[in-house]
């Protein structure tokens, strides 16, 4: 079932695709769609552009393992709506005519302009496609069996199929039917979770019996740990992370343990793990056993107390929108979340899966994930995602283009509206997703982008099937968006207007189609490169490199009569190097490196609150430095 | 020659009205977003104090920006069109 429906989508989409080809010949078509798109069809299809792969994935995976942070995502997202509707929606739509260069430079005509510009949608528009793709991998592998690269490279394929053959027209049409399908079935899926309610003993619905984690006493002495159960020998201790971890021996098999000692009583009670042993061969053990079909990590997740009852009595039955979040974000329910301590052992790289219990109010509020009570440092840190959050959905190249879709400004207005509703409604299901995923024992603990995905399998294969078929469908159409945003900065705004190439129509198609296939294979590499990393919170930083990048030159140029246009290159190229430079030498980018996070040169993850400022005052700075008349801007755009 | 100057769509007599609009707008918006995230920095634990049928400040302030953002777009999508239909009028009646 999951192959077929997955096929048939695809096959669907490329059906498209074909389609719209015959009728895409001209740049103005590939590019824009011609410019004849319905305002409502364009609005969908923005939420269909939107509700990309970190929406679905990594919005609910982040919600399933951190709570009420992720969520934080979803209301950021939906904010920078109001700042696209409000400031940019009809000026960039007077102003432009195929990609968001050509509105920053239609009062300017700079070289510039045309060659900062295309750079910088290529470096955004590349931020953007790094997570499409890893979440294109993440679904590829529990849909078809394949390993992550080879999703990468399947979705790689097809999209440059999509794009090369038919670009904005299809593109629009694939993201409406994606936009409209998505909504429907998280609604769906969501009400069979209210519909299931509660348990501390989640077994997605009779399919897998739940697993119950085992606990030892044991007593401590001379640094020597011997549980009670004379089974288990004590085989080595650790210090990881803040946490005690135990090494048992059973049956000339290895596990970890979490040790935990009573603050009154002293007791010593060890609590089961979840590990894994890569070995230096490169084979690996799960739980103690070697990794195969049957081995694997269990998926986590389940209330241990709900409302301060456990066992059968605590079980809620149905439970209604409101009551599902009270029941959850009650001070007396204890959620099980794990956490994962990496270390070395002789030549192994070992992870231990260790579980705690959180308090319920604890999960539906902000300080599980983003710091808020904690240094300055951090809160700075939740600050400058929030920033950038709001900031950067006006400045997504992939979005700014759809602009250019509809047939006039008070329609790209309308469309925004549409737009704002149907991702509104979307983002409130997140949080529905990603807490049932949380306490339905649906997260998988190498990746928590599959959450949503998973909770739709624990309902059934149809559900799960046609979840995935439209969270692949998601990828397909926001990769085509972003490609083809990429393809007409290099064939449009550098090849034809800033090297002056003076491109025939059939000429400038092919020149963005073959800019395409490799913008394409490039984000394959990068998607590769990115496995196992939250989707959602690589897109906050691509997030963070637009608004930085975008925005400022965006809101000065429609608002501030004496930016130039060197003013506007300064912003954009201090936007850049900026962000991009904080990005890279941040405390997350040294973990993917494999060095120390803590000797990260750049404290936090999240650069816009410092590179959007800068990029504010390159070009206030520059303006002001350059004003020679003919440079000054005769009247505000947006009049 | 492939590229034309960029398109303006005529001259739109309410744009400065819908400017202004917008951004008094957005900066109503942009306040309640502020103290959303000032609430969570200065008084983290007021997030969890119950608001209404047992969801919390943080549950119902996230859910509020949502709806809001919409409440706010369809008035300025009604005041842009009314004023839009009000400028037509009147340029019609001058024309005649």
């Amino acid at each position: 079932m999951p192959v077929v429906l997955f096929a048939a989508f695809v096959g669907l989409v490329l059906g498209l695709s074909f389609y719209f080809a015959s009728q895409a010949k001209s740049a103005a078509g590939y590019y824009a769609a011609g410019g004849t798109i319905h305002w409502f069809v364009n609005g969908i299809a923005f939420a269909g552009d939107y509700l990309s792969a970190a929406s679905f994935l990594g919005i609910c995976g982040m919600i399933a393992t951190c709570g009420y942070d992720g969520f934080l995502y979803s209301i950021g997202h939906l904010a920078g709506w109001i700042v696209a509707l409000f400031v940019v929606a009809e000026p960039m739509k007077r102003l432009g005519k195929y990609t968001f260069t050509d509105a920053l430079d239609a009062k300017f005509n700079s070289k510039g302009i045309q060659l900062a510009a295309a750079i910088s949608t290529i470096i955004v528009s590349l931020f953007y496609l790094i997570p499409q793709m890893v979440g294109a991998g993440v679904l590829i592998t529990p849909l078809l069996g394949f390993p992550h690269y080879v999703g990468v490279i399947l979705v790689g394929i097809v999209v440059i199929t999509i794009v090369a053959s038919a670009g904005m027209t299809s593109t629009t049409y694939v993201q409406f039917l994606k936009g409209g399908l998505l909504i429907i079935f998280s609604t769906m899926l969501v009400v069979s979770t209210l519909g299931r309610g509660f348990s501390t003993t989640p077994d997605q619905g009779g399919k897998v019996p739940f697993y119950k984690y085992a606990s030892l006493e044991a007593s401590e002495a001379d640094g020597r740990i011997t549980p009670a159960d004379s089974a288990w020998q004590f085989s080595g201790m650790r210090e990881e992370a803040g946490q005690s971890l135990v090494k048992l021996l059973k049956d000339g098999k290895a596990s970890w343990w979490h040790k935990q000692t009573g603050a009154e009583t002293g007791k010593v009670i060890l609590h089961e793990t979840q590990s894994v042993v890569v070995k230096a061969d490169g084979s690996r053990l799960i739980n103690g056993s070697p990794a195969s079909a049957e081995n694997h990590l269990r998926q986590v997740g389940n209330l241990e107390i709900i409302k301060g009852k456990s066992g059968a009595e605590a079980s809620t039955g149905a439970v209604g929108p409101a009551e599902f979040l009270a029941d959850i974000g009650h001070r007396d329910t204890r959620v099980k979340t794990w956490k994962a301590i990496k270390f070395s052992e002789d030549d192994n790289q070992v992870t231990v899966y260790v579980a705690g219990l959180v308090p319920g109010n604890r999960i539906l509020r902000p300080g599980l994930k983003f710091k808020v009570e904690g240094t300055w440092l951090q809160k700075l840190d939740f600050v400058s995602l929030m920033l950038a959050l709001f900031l950067g959905t006006a400045s997504l190249p992939h979005i700014l283009i759809r602009y250019y879709t509809v047939p006039s400004p008070a329609a790209a207005r309308k469309s925004t509206i549409v737009a704002i509703a149907a991702i509104g409604a979307f983002y409130v299901l997140t949080l529905y997703m990603g807490l049932g995923a949380m306490t339905n024992g649906t997260v998988n603990l190498l990746d928590d982008n599959m959450s949503a995905p998973l909770l739709a399998r624990s309902f059934g294969t149809f559900l799960f099937s046609a979840i995935s078929a439209i969270a692949f469908a998601t990828v397909l159409g926001t990769v085509s968006g972003l490609i083809v945003a990429a393809s007409g900065a290099v064939a449009h705004d550098l090849m034809d207007r800033y090297l002056g190439l003076n491109l025939s129509e059939n000429r400038k198609v092919r020149a963005g189609k073959i800019s395409a296939v490799v913008i394409g294979i490039v984000s394959i590499i990068l998607g590769i490169l990115f496995e196992g990393t939250n989707v959602s919170f690589l897109v906050g930083w691509a997030f963070s490199v637009a608004a930085s990048a975008n925005l400022p030159s965006i809101i000065m140029l429609l608002f501030w009569k004496r930016t130039t246009a060197s003013g506007i290159i300064a912003s954009i190229i201090a936007g850049v190097v900026s962000a991009m430079s904080m990005i890279l030498l941040s405390p997350s980018m040294f973990r993917i490196y494999g060095l120390d996070p803590a000797s990260a040169p750049f404290p936090i993850d999240n650069p816009g609150i410092f590179s959007i400022p800068i990029s504010f005052a390159a070009l206030v700075i520059v303006s002001l430095m350059t004003q020679p008349g003919q440079e000054k801007m005769p009247e505000t755009a947006a009049a | 020659m492939f590229h034309k100057p960029a398109e303006q769509g005529g001259k739109d007599p309410a744009a400065a009205f819908k400017t202004t609009l917008g951004v008094w707008m957005f900066i109503g918006y942009a306040i309640v977003y502020a103290g959303f995230i000032g609430i969570n920095l200065i008084s983290p634990l007021a997030m969890e104090t119950e608001i209404f049928m047992g969801l919390n400040l943080a549950v119902t302030y996230g859910f509020g920006l949502i709806v809001s953002a919409l409440i706010l777009a369809v008035i300025y999508n009604q005041l842009c069109n009314n004023k839009e239909a009000e400028l037509a009028a009147s340029s019609e009646g001058k024309a005649e």
